[in-house]
Formats: structure tokens, C-alpha cells, sequence
């Protein structure tokens, strides 16, 4: 039985290789995801440990809680006496000081800061006390390492931007920006690259200076003698600590550096999973039908075996048999294609300026092999299922009737009822997941995870019920443009609505996911904007150059000098902890007032302006959960452990597109006498004339010295910060493209079939006149059909379950994506058109005379 | 050649077979009884529609009768179960096709034990050889379907339907698909398994020449055994037919 499985697969090998395809897209994307992942967090393990060669132990400055992020600008300094008091210790064999930040910008030639892509990665800047130290992971490339006011850039940043040894390059980390000349170029000793970060090494007064840390340090780095072990380093310097600072060992901090990371690691790693998934269970809907229709030409060869005395279950064996070697076959050419997609989604993400590092994209684990190819058999496996069973069903008495046909499965009657029960309990279970209340995050995806499939099997099942009605409506341009062709595919696309129905439901996934996408989007967007429009009555707005990055106070202070600026609201933010728990806190300064015009539950805009050293206000969700109102008591701790208790003066309603502000909100001042280096996110400005050429000159003359400020007007304010969203967006439509394209495959898979099927009735349609072009028009306008059915339940269902997210989700508004919907069904209508290019062909080929011969 | 004592190894009485229901409904069998005798060619002939397809499913146990019983090898097999039919096919049946309905991505050799494979056995090396001698493919046998000729491709039909030593080998229009001269030879070929071996065989065929080699042929017409003749030429049998008003 096995031969005879094996044999068939070997005897279709265009139908195999054309089924695997859609398994191995999907296996590929997973193993791919695995490689993507593994070389990254390869490499980011590697630079940590780089990053901490030589050393034993490590000191850093001690936060009162845990932030989330390694925000350099809340982490508390530690004075530098403590340096030479760790030297002392006996088990110490040398210890060096340093400062570090995550925001050292180098200035190009342009007066433009050098950041590589979104700008997501940093601009890392710290201390080489000494370049021959053991604790330096750097070495040089060329030059010396740097003395007062010099500097040591990276390779990469050098000779992407042309830079040398002996130029002076401007520089800017905490207040004004510096001219320094460079002294030497480096690179990690180990050879590793850093993805799209930039490096600039200091010595260490020049670095205290430029980071405004004088006498103070971020960490020692210590390196024990010979003799003592980690721990017993750890354990002498540990008395010696004042409050505001840790130790941990070298192991320890490297896990600590990492965590980061690692986190973000694995949330692209499940993110990418999950595209792969999706593209597996497009890839099992096509699976299970091209193996229906094989099945069902194979019924009088199976039927013969029945009557040779093969029993149901050596049928059911033999097929089974097929999907396995089938998924093995299909894994294994995935498993290596993920490799080829590694590098694409690599390339993806360099493209929108998401630069990673990597260490080569090769395996790395058992895991990414062993879960590609489990995964892409399994789901072969299981989408045989349906058609093995059926295969069983064949009788012997099939294999001598002329044109046999599979007998209707047991329940036929009652499977559409059963369809549409599932769809909607797909629904039903989606929209539980949605609305219940105080469902964790793990029961939420569940639910709707879980729902979503349900819906997605109910609607494949239930469609051929709206094959017919639905190939009348989108078959008609068919007949109008295609003739008799035309025609004849519009009716070739009703004869078998379960075939079309499966078919045309791998697109509907792919085309679900991605309406969905577009309209959440389209919301996002839509309550972006509408609430800049509402609340943002200034006329400029100063950011970072990245649109996202802090910058320094010193920027805003200049832009308030500028001449026709009447007000600047400025907003810092960062972490505090408050009720027990991580919050991010912002902080305003009273010019707010003019430029944010809030809606107020309690209080009034003159809060900004009464917050004082004491006064805090929230927003409406904020109060009701804590229970505050005016006059209410809230206990603050900041990173650097000081408690401070803040009166609540107003609660405001914020639109549904949010605002500039976090849950709680301090007036700036209370903010910067608690935290080391103070920076802003946004300030906005309100200018005497509005937006005129001469403000916006005005005001870049006045940020001339902050490069890495940028003023815009709110229409380039909006548009600049949904940027890296609609970025964001593009990738998600690349992932989700995969999938589309393993629908395709699924139709050229069931015209291939269908041509061969009809090959007689071909014949006789060329033998009465039809010309080659014709027959190719026929293929092609119903696989056009069949697409557009997929895509119109694909996008009516995308529109539903968008609905349901926005209803629930109070920062989005519903706002109809119309152009992407139109893009959507003329996609469609090209994918109907590709996927019939080489089906269309061959039947155009057929010789009239042998088709009508073929037996 | 009388072989009138010999037991009937495939036992019909009063068997029926309607089609569909209510108005629409159509019999094609109307209550035939036969005895099917071991060691001899048993001819069933008619016209398209007499029903002697059907009657040939019903005694092969393709079909179940509406109504009347089947015994096959002193087993009676219209209530029997899935499993049991399955038994019952690789024990006691043997079937030759029309259109041969080989498997084309085996060899001959492959289709010819296919049966045993099937059925788990080992298969006796010298008979599989014999048979395979018999039909004339010994230098055939590593040939795929789609390299061998109409008429090899029912050798190793015979030579398949053959090998597992059936009790009865019902073999349906064998002729029909090929020319005449190579259906002589294909006839020639179950004539000699039935005189050499003794292997009982029911032929259904529209061919009077066919017919004209079996020991007994039976006419069928509208559902019923209409005449039965024992040895008959050729034109006998057109004679009969036409007789009949077929």
C-alpha cells in the first residue's frame, strides 16, 4: 500500500508539487521566522556579552523599581567617589567608571542627526576610560582612542556617511551641540555589527560634560583578581554601595541588558509565527481540496482497488500515506525556503528602516527544525482528513461505471445547517472573546483565535450555498467582456459550488485578515487625526527628528526666544510607580494651556497653570478605576526612590484618538526635580500670525543648534506621526501577501485539475469552433470568478470582524477604508488573472482530435 | 466437455433489483434464478438495459438485490457488511474489466499481485510465474500500463484477476475495448483458464462471438432469463437473439 501511495504522488507531479507549494509557503515563513529570530537574538546575546568581557561584577545606579525600558534618562547616577573605594576592596583587580546614554547624535555634514531607518535602534554614547582596559569591547580600526574633547565613531556610521580620522564632526547628547574631532574609528573586537544603532566613545570628563553627569557614573566595571570568584566579588563590594546604587555579576547584568531585548525577541518571533500560521491554514484549505478533487478523479482507480480486495482501511492508509510524504516532502523544501524568506523578511524590515543585527541566517536551533516540520506535517495530516474519509466512501462498484461519481457524504442535507451553526458560533465565540469582561490577554486571543477558525471552517463549508447567487452578480462582467467564453466560465464556476466554495475560501482568509487590518487602520488614523484637530489649537509642534525620540529641554527654551513665538507647552514623560503598579507619567508646563485645549470631567484648562509642586491631574478611566476625584490624594514614587504625594486637580475626557498625555500628570517642575537628565517628548507652540513661512523660518533658525528638533505644522505633525504606523502597516500587508499568494496556488491547483477533468469537453468545444484564444478566456474569467467570490466574502467578513474590534475598543473609529477595498478587489481580480495564466494554457494547448479521444 | 455434475458455486433465487422510487422507479432485475456451476464458462448476454450488468453486480457483490439471495461459495453475501464483502472479494473473486482498470503507476508485475499484496499473502512464487507464463507477459512484467498495448493490458487484467485463485471470475465485456483480433486471443485466454484450470468465469458481453466460447450462455431481456442455450456457434447465438426480438 505504501508503494502504491508513493507511486501515485510520483505518477502526479505536477499536482503534487502544486499542492506542496501551498504547505511549503507556510512552512517556510514559520522556519524562517525561527532563523529570523535566532540569528537575532544570537547577536544581540553576543554584543551584551561583548559589552561585558573582562568584567566580573558590574555596578549601575539603582531605580526604586524595575522600569520597563532602559530609559538612561530616569536610571539614577551614582557620584564617582565610589570608584576608587571599589579599588580598594582585596578582591578587586581593577575597576573602571562610566557614563553612557542612549541618544549621542552624531551630526552629518548637513546639519542632519545620523540615524539609520525609523531611528528605532540608538545612538549609543559612553566612556572609554582607558581604550587598553579589559572592559573595552571595542577595538580600533584606525586613529587613537579618544583624549578630551575627541571622539571614537563606528565603522559603519563612518563609512556610510564618509567619515574619517582627523575630521570634526558635530555632536550633540545633553544641551548644546559640540564640535569634536575624531580621533579613531572602531568596532566590536568580536567583528559583530550592531544593526541601524550608531557609536560615539568618549573619554570620560568629555562624556560626563557632554551628558551632563559631571561627577557622576553610570557603572563601574571590576574584574576580580585570579583567585576570587564572582560571588565573593559581589559579596565585598556590596557594603561599600550607597542607597542609589547595585551590584550584580557579570552573568547577571548581561541577562539584565538583555531582558529587553529578549522580550522584544519573542514578541516578533510569536508575531511572525502567527503570519505563519495563517499562511499553514490557508495552505490546509488547499490541501484538503486539491485532494478532494484528486480523489474524486481517482474514484474508478480506487474503486479497482476495492475490488482487488483492498479494504476501507487500507484506502483510507493509502491516502494517508500520500499526505505524509506529501507534508514530509513539502516541510523539508520549507524548512529551506524559510532561509530564503529569513533574508526577505530581513530585507523587509531594513527597508522600513527597522535595522537589526544578525549573526548569519542559518539554523541555530533543533527547535526551528523540528517545529517547522512537525507543524507543516501535522496540518498536511489533518487537512487529508476529510478527504481520506471521503476516499473510503468510494464503492467497488464505481470502478465499472462509466463517469462514476463520489456517492454524497452521509450528512449532505444537513451540512450547510451545520456551516452556517459553526459560522456563527465562530462569531459567537469571537465576539465572547471581544466583550466579556475581565477575560485575561492569553483567554482573549484565545477566544477569538479560536472563534475566528471556527467562523473561517463554517463560512468555507457554508459558501457553496452562495456560489451560485454570488458567480450570477460578480460572473456578469464575465459575459458582458468575455462573449461566450465569458459565458461558458460563468457557468463553469456554478457546476461545482463546493469546488469553487473551497477554492475561493483560501482566498477569503487571506482577504478577511487583510480588510481587517485596513479598517482597524482606517480607524486608527481617522482617531489620530480627529483628536490633533480637536485638542491641538497651537500651531507648531517641535519633535525629534524620528518623530518619537525625547529631546532636550534646552531646544524648547530656544524655540520660546524665537521671535513671533507668544507660548510653549512642553510634555516629558516617563515611568513612575503609583498604585503599585509601572506607570508612564507625563509632565506639563503651564504654556499648555494655550496650545492643548482639553475636555475637562472636573476642572478646567486653568489646571495646567495651578499644578504647582503638588498638583496632578488624570484621565476619566484613570479616576474611576482608582476612585479619585478632585481634591484626592495620589502617592508617587519616582526611579530614584523619592515619594511624593500629589493632590488630584482636574479629570479630563479624552477623544477616542487619545492625547499627548499619560493616565497621570505632573506639572513639569515637580517632574524635573526628580529626575536625573529631564527631557521633552513633544512642545507645542502657539505663534503670534499663525503658520506663516516667516514663523517656520523663525523657528528653525532658533533650533538651528538642536538638530535633532524639528518644527511642523500639525497637518505634517499628523502625518509624521502616523508614519511609522502606516510603515508598520505595510509589513503587516507583506506577511499577510503570503498567504494570499498560497490562495493563489490553491486556484491554479484546482483549474490544472479542473482542465484535466474536462479535457473531453474541451476537445469538443475546440472541435465545434471555439479558437485557442477563447478557451483561454474561459479559464481565465472563471478563475477571475472564483477569486472575486473569495474576495467579496473575504472582505465582507474583514468589514464584520473590524466592526466588532471597534465597537469594543473605545480609541478607534469606524471609518470605511474605501480605496483599500477597491485595491482589495481589483488585487483579487489579478490574482483571478495569474493564477490562470498556466492553466489557461495548457487547456489552449490540448489537441481537439486527442481530447475527444482520451478515454 | 460435460461438466453437469458439478456443484453451482454461485446460488441466485428469485432476485430483484429496482432503481430510484415511486414513478420514476425502474427494475432491472424482475426475479432471476441461477445456478452458476463450477468449472465452466458461463456466458450472460442481452441487450443494453436487459439487466445483465446488474445481475452480474448483484452475484459479484457490487450491488445488493432489492430483494432474493446470493450465495457465493455456500455463503450467503447480501447482508453482509463492509469487511466481510472485503473478505469475501479476496477469497472468492475474481474481476476482469472492460478498460482493464490498471493502476498505472504500477508495473504489470506490481498489478498482477496486487491482489495478494492487498490481501497480506506472500503469493506463491512458481504459480504467479505460471500464471504469469500463461497469459504471455514473462517478458512484459516490468512495463507500465501506459507501455503495453490494449491487449497486454488485459492479459495482465486476467493474469491479476488470476493469481489469488478466485472461486468465480466474473469478467464484464472483456472484448469490448479491443479489436477482434486480440479479443480472440484475449478469449482464447479465459477459454483455456476455464478447460486447463477449471476456473469458473460468468463473462458478460454483447459479443456473439464471445458468447460462442462459453459452455452456457443465458439471455437476459427486460430483467429476466429469458433462454438458455448449452455450446453454440456464432451465428446460433445471433440466431437466438435475433429470435428474441432483441
Amino acid at each position: 500500500m505504501t508503494r502504491f501511495a508513493l507511486r501515485g504522488l510520483l505518477s502526479r507531479k505536477l499536482r503534487t508539487a502544486l499542492t506542496a507549494i501551498a504547505i511549503v509557503l507556510g512552512v517556510g515563513m514559520i522556519s524562517g521566522t525561527f532563523v529570523l529570530t535566532d540569528s537575532i537574538s544570537h547577536a544581540f546575546d553576543r554584543i551584551f556579552t561583548d559589552a561585558r568581557k573582562g568584567s566580573d561584577a558590574v555596578i549601575s545606579g539603582k531605580s526604586a523599581f524595575d522600569t520597563s525600558s532602559s530609559d538612561a534618562s530616569l536610571t539614577p547616577t551614582f557620584d564617582e567617589s565610589l570608584l576608587s573605594k571599589v579599588r580598594q576592596q582585596p578582591g578587586v583587580a581593577q575597576a573602571e567608571g562610566s557614563v553612557s546614554t542612549d541618544s549621542a547624535h552624531l551630526i552629518d555634514k548637513n546639519g542632519k542627526v545620523i540615524q539609520f531607518g525609523l531611528g528605532g535602534a540608538p545612538n549609543l554614547g559612553f566612556s572609554i576610560a582607558n581604550g587598553k582596559s579589559p572592559f573595552n569591547p571595542l577595538s580600533l580600526v584606525d586613529g587613537t582612542w579618544p583624549g578630551p574633547n575627541q571622539v571614537v565613531i563606528d565603522k559603519e556610521t563612518a563609512s556610510k556617511k564618509h567619515l574619517e580620522t582627523g575630521q570634526d564632526i558635530r555632536v550633540q547628547v545633553e544641551g548644546p551641540v559640540r564640535t569634536l574631532r575624531i580621533s579613531g574609528i572602531v568596532q566590536f573586537s568580536s567583528g559583530l555589527t550592531i544593526g541601524g544603532a550608531t557609536i560615539a566613545g568618549f573619554d570620560l570628563p568629555t562624556a560626563q560634560r557632554l551628558f551632563a553627569k559631571q561627577g557622576r557614573l553610570d557603572e563601574i566595571a571590576v574584574a576580580a583578581k585570579p583567585t576570587v570568584s564572582d560571588a565573593e566579588l559581589v559579596k565585598q563590594i556590596r557594603p561599600i554601595l550607597p542607597a542609589d546604587a547595585q551590584v550584580r555579576t557579570a552573568a547577571q547584568q548581561v541577562a539584565k541588558d538583555a531582558s529587553d531585548t529578549n522580550s522584544f525577541i519573542k514578541f516578533l518571533r510569536s508575531f511572525l509565527l502567527a503570519f505563519g500560521g495563517i499562511a499553514l491554514f490557508v495552505g490546509a484549505f488547499v490541501i484538503a481540496n486539491s485532494l478532494s478533487i484528486t480523489i474524486a478523479q481517482r474514484t474508478r482507480e480506487l474503486a479497482t482497488l476495492r475490488m482487488l480486495g483492498a479494504s476501507r482501511r487500507q484506502v483510507l492508509r493509502s491516502i494517508i500515506i500520500e499526505a505524509l510524504a506529501l507534508g514530509i516532502m513539502a516541510s523539508v523544501v520549507g524548512l529551506f525556503f524559510g532561509l530564503l524568506l529569513a533574508k526577505g523578511l530581513f530585507g523587509l524590515f531594513d527597508l522600513i528602516g527597522f535595522i537589526l543585527p544578525n549573526t548569519g541566517l542559518v539554523f541555530l536551533s533543533w527547535t526551528a527544525v523540528i517545529v517547522a516540520l512537525l507543524v507543516g506535517i501535522l496540518v498536511t495530516l489533518l487537512a487529508s482528513l476529510r478527504p481520506a474519509i471521503r476516499a473510503t466512501r468510494v464503492p467497488p462498484i464505481a470502478a465499472v461505471r462509466e463517469g462514476a461519481t463520489l456517492p454524497p457524504a452521509r450528512f449532505a442535507r444537513l451540512r450547510s445547517v451545520g456551516a452556517a451553526l459553526m459560522a456563527v458560533g465562530g462569531v459567537a465565540a469571537l465576539a465572547y472573546g471581544i466583550f466579556k469582561h475581565g477575560l485575561g490577554t492569553k483567554q482573549v486571543l484565545f477566544w477569538m483565535g479560536f472563534g475566528t477558525l471556527l467562523m473561517f471552517i463554517g463560512v468555507a463549508l457554508f459558501s457553496s450555498r452562495l456560489v451560485r447567487p454570488l458567480a450570477r452578480v460578480l460572473g456578469w462582467p464575465a459575459t458582458k467582456i468575455g462573449g461566450a467564453a465569458g459565458l461558458l466560465a460563468r457557468d463553469n464556476s456554478r457546476r461545482n459550488p463546493q469546488r469553487t466554495a473551497s477554492t475561493a475560501s483560501a482566498l477569503m482568509i487571506g482577504l478577511t485578515l487583510v480588510t481587517l487590518v485596513a479598517t482597524l487602520a482606517s480607524g486608527v488614523i481617522a482617531s489620530f487625526s480627529q483628536a490633533v484637530n480637536d485638542l491641538f489649537t497651537g500651531d507648531y509642534a517641535i519633535t525629534a527628528q524620528n518623530n518619537f525620540s525625547p529631546i532636550p529641554i534646552d531646544a524648547a527654551d530656544a524655540a520660546a526666544k524665537a521671535p513671533g513665538v507668544t507660548v510653549v507647552g512642553n510634555v516629558r514623560t516617563g515611568e513612575i510607580h503609583v498604585f503599585g503598579k509601572n506607570a508612564f507619567a507625563t509632565a506639563v508646563d503651564p504654556g499648555m494651556a494655550q496650545v492643548i485645549n482639553m475636555k475637562w470631567q472636573a476642572g478646567s484648562q486653568a489646571v495646567f497653570s495651578e499644578l504647582g509642586a503638588d498638583g496632578a491631574f488624570v484621565d476619566k478611566d484613570y479616576a474611576k478605576k482608582h476612585n479619585l476625584r478632585l481634591g484626592s490624594r495620589v502617592a508617587v514614587t519616582f526611579p530614584n526612590g523619592s515619594t511624593r504625594q500629589f493632590v488630584i486637580k482636574g479629570v479630563f475626557d479624552p477623544p477616542s484618538g487619545g492625547t499627548p498625555f499619560g493616565p497621570v500628570t505632573i506639572s513639569a517642575a515637580a517632574w524635573d526635580a526628580q529626575v536625573p537628565s529631564p527631557e521633552n517628548l513633544y512642545s507645542f507652540v502657539k505663534t503670534s500670525g499663525g503658520t506663516t513661512a516667516a514663523n517656520q523660518a523663525a523657528l528653525e533658525k532658533a533650533l538651528k543648534p538642536f538638530p535633532n528638533a524639528k518644527a511642523q505644522t500639525r497637518k505634517k505633525f499628523i502625518s509624521s506621526q502616523i508614519g511609522p504606523f502606516k510603515q508598520i502597516l505595510n509589513v503587516l500587508y507583506v506577511l499577510l501577501a503570503l498567504s494570499v499568494i498560497v490562495s493563489l496556488f490553491g486556484i491554479v491547483n484546482t483549474l490544472v485539475l479542473t482542465v484535466f477533468e474536462r479535457t473531453r469537453e474541451i476537445g469538443m468545444l475546440r472541435a465545434i469552433g471555439m479558437t485557442r484564444r477563447q478557451v483561454r478566456r474561459m479559464i481565465r474569467h472563471e478563475s477571475i470568478i472564483t477569486s472575486l467570490i473569495g474576495a467579496s466574502i473575504g472582505i465582507a467578513l474583514g468589514l464584520l470582524l473590524a466592526t466588532l474590534l471597534i465597537v469594543r475598543v473605545d480609541f478607534l473609529v469606524f471609518s470605511f477604508p474605501t480605496t483599500q477595498v477597491l485595491v482589495f478587489f481589483v488585487a483579487a481580480i489579478l490574482v483571478g488573472i495569474l493564477a490562470a495564466i498556466f492553466p489557461a494554457r495548457r487547456a489552449a494547448r490540448l489537441n481537439p482530435l486527442e481530447a475527444i479521444a482520451y478515454e | 466437455m460435460n461438466q453437469d455434475g458439478k456443484a453451482p458455486v454461485v446460488v441466485a433465487r428469485d432476485v430483484t433489483r429496482r432503481y430510484g422510487q415511486g414513478q420514476t422507479c425502474v427494475d432491472a432485475l424482475r426475479g432471476v434464478s441461477v445456478d452458476i456451476e463450477s468449472g465452466r464458462l458461463t456466458a450472460v448476454m442481452g441487450p443494453s438495459g436487459s439487466g445483465k450488468s446488474t445481475l452480474m453486480h448483484i452475484l459479484a457483490g457490487l450491488d445488493k438485490p432489492t430483494a432474493g439471495s446470493v450465495e457465493v461459495a455456500g455463503q450467503e453475501i447480501t447482508r453482509l457488511n463492509d469487511g466481510d464483502l472485503t473478505k469475501l472479494r479476496r477469497e472468492h473473486i475474481g474481476f476482469v474489466f472492460q478498460f482493464f482498470n490498471l493502476l498505472p503507476m504500477l508495473t504489470a508485475e506490481e498489478n498482477i499481485t496486487l491482489p495478494l499484496t492487498l490481501a497480506g499473502e506472500k503469493g506463491d512464487d512458481a504459480w504467479v510465474k505460471e500464471v504469469v507464463g500463461d497469459v504471455g507477459l514473462s517478458d512484459r512484467l516490468t512495463h507500465r500500463p501506459a507501455e503495453l498495448s490494449g491487449g497486454q493490458q488485459q492479459r495482465v487484467a486476467i493474469a491479476r484477476a488470476l493469481v489469488s485463485k478466485p472461486t468465480v471470475l466474473f469478467a464484464d465485456e472483456p472484448t469490448g475495448n479491443l479489436d477482434s483480433t486480440t479479443g480472440g486471443e484475449i478469449l482464447q485466454l479465459i477459454r483455456e483458464s476455464v478447460d486447463n484450470r477449471g476456473q469458473t468465469t460468468v463473462m458478460v458481453t454483447h459479443d456473439p462471438r464471445a458468447a460462442s466460447t462459453a459452455d452456457r450462455i443465458l439471455f437476459l431481456d427486460d430483467g429476466l432469463i429469458v433462454r438458455e442455450m448449452h455450446g453454440a456457434s456464432s451465428h446460433e447465438v445471433i440466431t437466438t437473439m435475433e429470435e428474441i426480438g432483441v
